[in-house]
């Protein structure tokens, strides 16, 4: 394998890597310009990623696994905004409670459902998302750099992938050229304004959260029957935190966070190309060092190297009409 | 015109009531403005202004009353129906987004449909018509936090206009001000009232009141006590009004008799935290029984003045003597124990810890005093007694040291401050802004605690951005500009002459 078939490989796995990383920081766009902290990324996603796997294993429909998974993480989404927003309570601590609420209940669930450790019952192929080979993505193969860049990372990549990518500019749209878009900015920053302009601040807060959880209901459906084929115990593995990160990086902007996404996804998929390899001059490292990566690069970037990171300025804040 | 609608007032309430449990915060309070007015209503803090008209702007709902706009009697449910009443309302903490243009804030909440790109056109063409119209230039495209506080200010007018106020609440709209940009005010308003809106303008200073309105209405305590055509009362007899009884707005002192210098500052210079020189090469004395006024206006260095001979700020040269003792770079716990007291400027940044019982606060930096404690622990039953003396002596109201000092007025709060540094007797009292957001009798009572500081033999240094404050109660004033004190008059200089100064024009 030459040099350029080891990068479109690392490319095509970045791609797919990035994809849950993508949906989930969309949704914390939304919930977090709206001045809702979403520390509970991480359960929704968990939580998708199991309602989808199960309808998919008993009904065998991708789709509608597809919509078990964002109905959960809606459901998800409006408790948080139950605890959050009706009664004003502290949004971190409602978004880790969801985190251990979704650790807990997808194992104990799933062991009394499916009796395989945590494990769901493998999922059909009819019942996952399937590559979708793009049209002529055979025929440019052999055309040099673009023929294999085409076919074999823009190609092949299922439904839910065009779909983040598409929500990209889908969300840029929303929150900059609707109204709904400029007063949820608005209601991130100073709700005041927002609630003297006479437009209700907890029914705008309560529609971002649902967005939100609907962005993250398809990154959980992502992990379990695209990637996969099964919910695992805790698939998703701390994305939702390293989505967070993601989303600070970006600073709560659709296309930095689509770039920073896709940074993550392309550390994430060298740590597992160099799995075993050995580096010049360095013989071979462990791969922990790489698998770190992504975390070491989570803490640099959050400890200020990216310049002051100005998040929403009620974020985090519970609305109270003033005197 | 039409006839039948230009003789009805503006606004009519009638027998508005309103409490918040035992707080009875607007009594039976009736009131007529009329159409094409400017009307003042004058109270001290807390005396139901904002509250009332809250109610106006359905931020909360009266228990008893109505409320009639041209006549006609309606239900103010919430914002929305405020607005739908022609009612628009300036707050006085500016409800803008701001990183948001000055146009995305005028349209928030009147888009003109789902998507922006039809309304942004409109609300251009408006904004340009109400530019025409009144004289309020501000840029559709300007970032609000890049503007100054007065364009901010135009932009909350216009974003009332844009929704068609006819009728035109200003909270407290000066207190943010330059006395220019309060000029520029006045003039938009009264632009805005000849071109048949009516305004209300909610304020504390009698001053304004004088300079803008037609009528005026005064409030004490939660009750309508008096309204006035302005043209025929005077500011003697709005301020007995809204305090109940005389006042001196002038402050009485006698001659000073300065004795040896107990306050010396040489040639100090302090920088701020991004290391820009703030305090340049000043040097100053305050002698025993004088009050030395420095005057500017803010951010020429003052605040860093204050802060570096309260030994919260380090110097970055220069020397402070504190009866002959040099003392630059000693620290705040220290100077106090050698007879320094600080009355900070923002008492809720540096004064007070709000969340704090007002006995915590009214030992706050004498907490390690052997008369309040042994070690490591704090005699409660001492410090609460030497806190009810110091509110019977202050007249702090209410009379309670268990109460949360957020829940006090701004006046009452300046007062735990004022008597907590004051009644330690310091031969030296170093103030900022000692009457900011106090209301006209609280001001009386502590200029008077600063007479008698002085006439007891203290050095006093006083720092105010108010210059009749500077000018009433200082002995000699410094003016301070661009960091530097460029001139010294005497207690009698005249607002002119200071305020040239204070403009870096004459020295």
């Amino acid at each position: 394998m030459d040099y350029f078939d080891i990068l479109i490989s690392i490319l095509g796995s970045a791609i797919r890597l990035s994809v849950p990383l993508l949906f989930t920081a969309l949704a914390g766009l939304f919930s977090e310009r709206a001045g809702i902290f979403d520390i509970g990324l991480e359960g929704k996603m968990l939580a998708s990623a199991f309602a989808s796997a199960c309808v998919a294993y008993w009904t065998g429909n991708a789709w509608l696994g597809l919509l078990a998974g964002i109905g959960i993480s809606i459901v998800f989404s409006l408790v948080h905004g139950f605890a959050s927003i009706t009664n004003r309570g502290n949004q971190i601590v409602s978004g880790v409670a969801l985190n251990f609420v979704a650790a807990g209940l997808t194992i104990v669930l799933g062991q009394a459902w499916f009796n395989q450790g945590g494990r769901t019952g493998q999922v059909p192929a009819e019942g996952r998302f399937s590559s979708i080979v793009l049209p002529g993505a055979d025929a440019v193969r052999d055309v040099p750099i673009i023929g294999p860049l085409y076919a074999n990372v823009i190609s092949g990549n299922n439904i839910l992938t065009y779909i983040a990518f598409l929500m990209v500019p889908v969300s840029w749209w929303v929150l900059y050229r609707t109204r709904f878009g400029l007063r949820l900015r608005a209601v991130g920053e100073n709700p005041g304004a927002v609630d003297t302009a006479g437009i209700s601040v907890s029914w705008l807060r309560y529609r971002a959260l649902i967005v939100a959880g609907f962005l993250c209901g398809f990154s959980g459906t992502y992990l379990a029957i695209a990637q996969s084929a099964a919910f695992i115990n805790n698939m998703s593995a701390g994305k939702g935190y390293i989505a967070l990160a993601a989303l600070i990086f970006a600073k709560w902007k659709p296309v930095p966070v689509m770039l920073a996404c896709l940074l993550f996804g392309f550390l994430d998929a060298f740590a597992n190309f160099m799995q075993g390899k050995s580096v010049p001059l360095l013989g071979e490292v462990p791969v922990q060092i790489f698998q770190a990566l992504p975390y070491i690069l989570t803490c640099v970037l959050l400890a200020g190297f990216i310049g002051i990171a100005r998040p929403p300025k009620a974020g985090g804040v519970p609305y109270t009409k003033e005197r | 015109m039409s006839l039948d609608s230009s003789n009805e007032p503006a606004i009519e309430l009638v027998g508005i009531d309103k409490r918040f449990g035992a707080v009875h915060a607007n009594k039976n309070i009736n009131l007529t403005v009329a159409k094409g007015s400017i009307h003042g209503i004058i109270g001290e803090n807390g005396a139901g202004k904002s509250t009332l008209m809250s109610i106006l702007y359905g931020f909360y709902h009266a228990d008893q009353g109505e409320i009639r706009i041209s006549g006609k009697p309606i239900t103010i449910r919430d914002s929305q129906a405020a607005i739908a009443a022609g009612i628009g309302m300036v707050h006085q903490h500016f409800m803008l987004v701001e990183n948001f243009t000055v146009l995305e804030n005028v349209m928030l909440g009147a888009e003109g449909g789902q998507l922006l790109r039809k309304g942004v056109a409109s609300a251009r063409r408006e904004l340009k018509r109400l530019e025409d119209d009144y004289g309020l230039e501000v840029d559709p495209d300007a970032v609000i936090e890049e503007l100054p506080v007065g364009s901010q200010q135009r932009v909350e007018i216009l974003k009332a206009l844009y929704r068609g106020a006819e009728i035109l609440i200003l909270d407290e709209p000066t207190g943010v001000l330059t006395p220019a940009e309060a000029d520029h005010l006045f003039k938009v308003l009264r632009v805005l009232r000849d071109q048949g809106k009516t305004i209300i303008l909610i304020t504390h200073k009698l001053r304004e009141i004088m300079a803008i309105t037609d009528t005026v209405s005064v409030m004490r305590r939660g009750e309508m006590v008096a309204t006035r055509k302005t043209a025929e009362t005077t500011v003697e007899e709005l301020a007995e009004l809204m305090v109940g009884r005389r006042v001196l707005l002038r402050v009485e002192k006698g001659e000073a008799k300065p004795g040896k210098v107990l306050l010396s500052v040489r040639n100090l210079t302090v920088k701020d935290s991004r290391g820009v020189t703030m305090v340049d090469d000043v040097s100053l004395e305050v002698r025993a029984g004088e009050i030395v006024g420095i005057a500017g206006v803010a951010g020429n260095g003052q605040s860093e003045l204050l802060e570096a001979i309260a030994g919260i700020r380090k110097p970055a040269s220069g020397e402070i003597f504190l009866d002959g003792k040099p003392v630059a770079g000693v620290g705040p716990a220290e100077l106090r124990s050698l007879g320094l007291a600080h009355i900070p400027e923002d008492r809720h940044h540096m004064g007070l810890v709000l969340k704090f019982e007002e006995y915590e606060n009214s030992i706050l930096g004498y907490h390690r005093d052997q008369r309040y404690g042994r070690g490591a622990l704090l005699d409660l039953d001492a410090i609460r007694k030497d806190a009810e003396e110091k509110i019977a002596k202050y007249d702090i109201r209410p009379p309670n040291p268990r109460l949360r000092t957020a829940n006090f007025s701004g006046g009452n709060q300046q007062k735990i401050v004022v008597a907590r540094e004051i009644e330690r007797d310091p031969n030296v009292l170093i103030i900022g802004q000692p009457t900011r957001g106090v209301d006209i009798g609280a001001i009386e009572f502590i200029h008077k605690r600063i007479i008698e500081m002085r006439d007891a033999g203290k050095a006093v240094l006083l720092v105010s951005v108010e210059l009749d404050e500077i000018r009433s109660l200082s002995d000699r004033i410094l003016v301070m500009f661009a960091g530097k004190v460029v001139g010294e008059k005497s207690g009698e200089a005249g607002e002119q002459t200071l305020g040239l100064m204070m403009a870096g024009i004459a020295a």
